[in-house]
């Protein structure tokens, strides 16, 4: 086990957030294509709040805190808000998109100790990118905001958001990754949006494009291992929590919501008319989040991917229902192994028995729903440059 | 025998996790979990109070042990902590803004 899965066995057994995520604005000066979010402001948490918000993060022992939005450096007291987290000693992962960073920007970031600035890029093509991000030029300015965090000294990771839009440019962007100094990682994580909205749902990555991904070795590392069956399932895997979102992890909003997850848009209390501790610790939504184990998913627990799915609860819950299956996973493992899930077969996607993955895959494609054949994959390595 | 001081450096993150402390380095991101004895050393770091002084008053007073086998396991913690540049350890007494200028050096990749 290593130290950071003891840190964070010792979190959960402690009931400690050991990880929040806080969106300072939904304020952009992009408008991505797939972005879950409206970017009104409608009465964002002034700097004094959200450092009161801080104070109680800390106490409640909270380390590692994302700061992220929307674009965070919208916010003209975005530096005055990094100063208050770091002088309270948290971890700072800033998520941007590097169109305001300069030479100036970066330096400051480096002089307050921001562990890793997170950058999402969509393509080496300037047409491609900024066809997603909506702003002409964006490409060429998040590559210099890019430059100028690497020459401060800065950690950047490059998350490649992969769409239908981009998926032929992977390799690309891991390039220019390469280039820049920085890692890498795909992140496929396309969400509704928080107002329930799907119709960005569609631009997932066909599902047809994922088993080729799965056997990319600069992903997966090893792809026979990772495309590997499921080994049994065990007490261990059934006794497990689903998902770090409520339990050791979870998410403030701008307006002072806290949810378990950004992903997992379940209404758990507000800072402004309680403390963090006191929502964290009480609130009945938490608590059942919290309540949950694998072995206790009705339509999971007898899947044979149980030990190995990437089920996202806060995906099962925007289906519509915490504890039921997240349709894009079980179609994740599936692509991977070639073992279709529970949720498959109980739906009638699935009539066979489970084959070979060629068999499978073979089977699956011409019997898939038209909206179920739209999936994700999880973030699957992250490749040092 | 000259003092030792040893400070906190400001590149970090810290915080208790039970009777631990988890310390990540700004610089180069390494992770350590500081045991409930080397926590207490961690807090005490303040720069200007003797290492032996901390050893003396805050561990011997707490923990069950002899203070020369103590200072010996301090001076080790201190130098250990200081390679990865996540505590600054100087024979004088440290300021912050020193910590922190000494910190920000290094490529953190």
């Amino acid at each position: 086990m290593s130290l950071m899965e003891e840190i964070i066995g010792k979190a959960l057994a402690l009931g400690v957030p050991l990880t929040v995520h806080v969106d300072l604005t939904y304020r952009c000066n992009e408008r991505c294509e797939h972005c879950y979010l409206e970017h009104d402001d409608k009465g964002e948490m002034s700097c004094e709040e959200i450092s009161r918000l801080f104070g109680e993060l800390a106490d409640a022992g909270v380390f590692f805190l994302t700061l992220s939005g929307g674009e965070p450096m919208m916010r003209r007291d975005f530096f005055d808000i990094v100063a208050r987290a770091r002088a309270l000693q948290f971890n700072v992962k800033v998520k941007t998109n590097a169109v305001l960073i300069r030479e100036a920007e970066a330096r400051r970031l480096r002089a307050l100790g921001v562990e890793q600035v997170q950058i999402s890029v969509y393509s080496h093509r300037p047409e491609v990118h900024d066809a997603v991000t909506k702003l002409p030029g964006s490409l060429g300015r998040t590559v210099q905001g890019i430059r100028a965090l690497r020459a401060a000294g800065l950690k950047v990771a490059v998350s490649n958001v992969m769409m239908r839009s981009n998926l032929d440019d992977r390799k690309g962007v891991a390039q220019l990754a390469h280039d820049l100094g920085a890692s890498y990682f795909v992140d496929p994580t396309i969400t509704p949006m928080m107002s329930g909205d799907r119709s960005v749902l569609a631009l997932r990555i066909p599902g047809s494009e994922l088993p080729a991904l799965f056997h990319d070795k600069e992903l997966v590392g090893d792809p026979e291992s990772f495309c590997a069956p499921p080994p049994p399932v065990g007490d261990d895997e059934r006794n497990a929590r689903p998902c770090s979102a409520g339990n050791s992890a979870c998410y403030v909003s701008p307006y002072g919501d806290v949810y378990p997850c950004v992903q997992f848009p379940l209404p758990s209390g507000n800072v402004r008319k309680q403390s963090f501790l006191d929502i964290w610790h009480h609130s009945p939504q938490l608590k059942e989040v919290r309540s949950i184990r694998t072995g206790d998913l009705p339509v999971c627990s007898s899947c044979a991917h149980l030990g190995t799915c990437t089920r996202c609860p806060g995906l099962a819950w925007t289906e519509g229902n915490m504890r039921g299956p997240s349709s894009t996973d079980c179609e994740k493992s599936f692509y991977r192994t070639g073992i279709p899930s529970a949720n498959m077969l109980a739906r009638g996607l699935m009539t066979f028995p489970a084959g070979t993955a060629e068999t499978a895959l073979a089977a699956f494609a011409p019997v898939a729903r038209p909206g179920l054949g739209l999936i994700q994959i999880a973030p699957v390595r992250q490749t040092a440059a | 025998m000259s003092a030792t001081y040893i400070a906190r450096s400001t590149a970090v993150a810290a915080r208790r996790l039970g009777e631990e402390m988890v310390v990540m380095s700004a610089l180069d991101s390494t992770l350590f979990s500081l045991s409930e004895v080397a926590a207490v050393l961690w807090e005490a770091a303040d720069g200007r109070t003797p290492l032996d002084r901390i050893v003396r008053e805050r561990v011997c007073t707490e923990f069950a042990v002899d203070e020369a086998t103590a200072l010996r396991d301090a001076e080790e913690f201190a130098a250990a902590l200081a390679a990865h540049g996540v505590l600054l350890v100087s024979a004088q007494p440290i300021e912050p803004p020193a910590a922190q200028a000494a910190a920000a050096s290094g490529d953190p990749r």
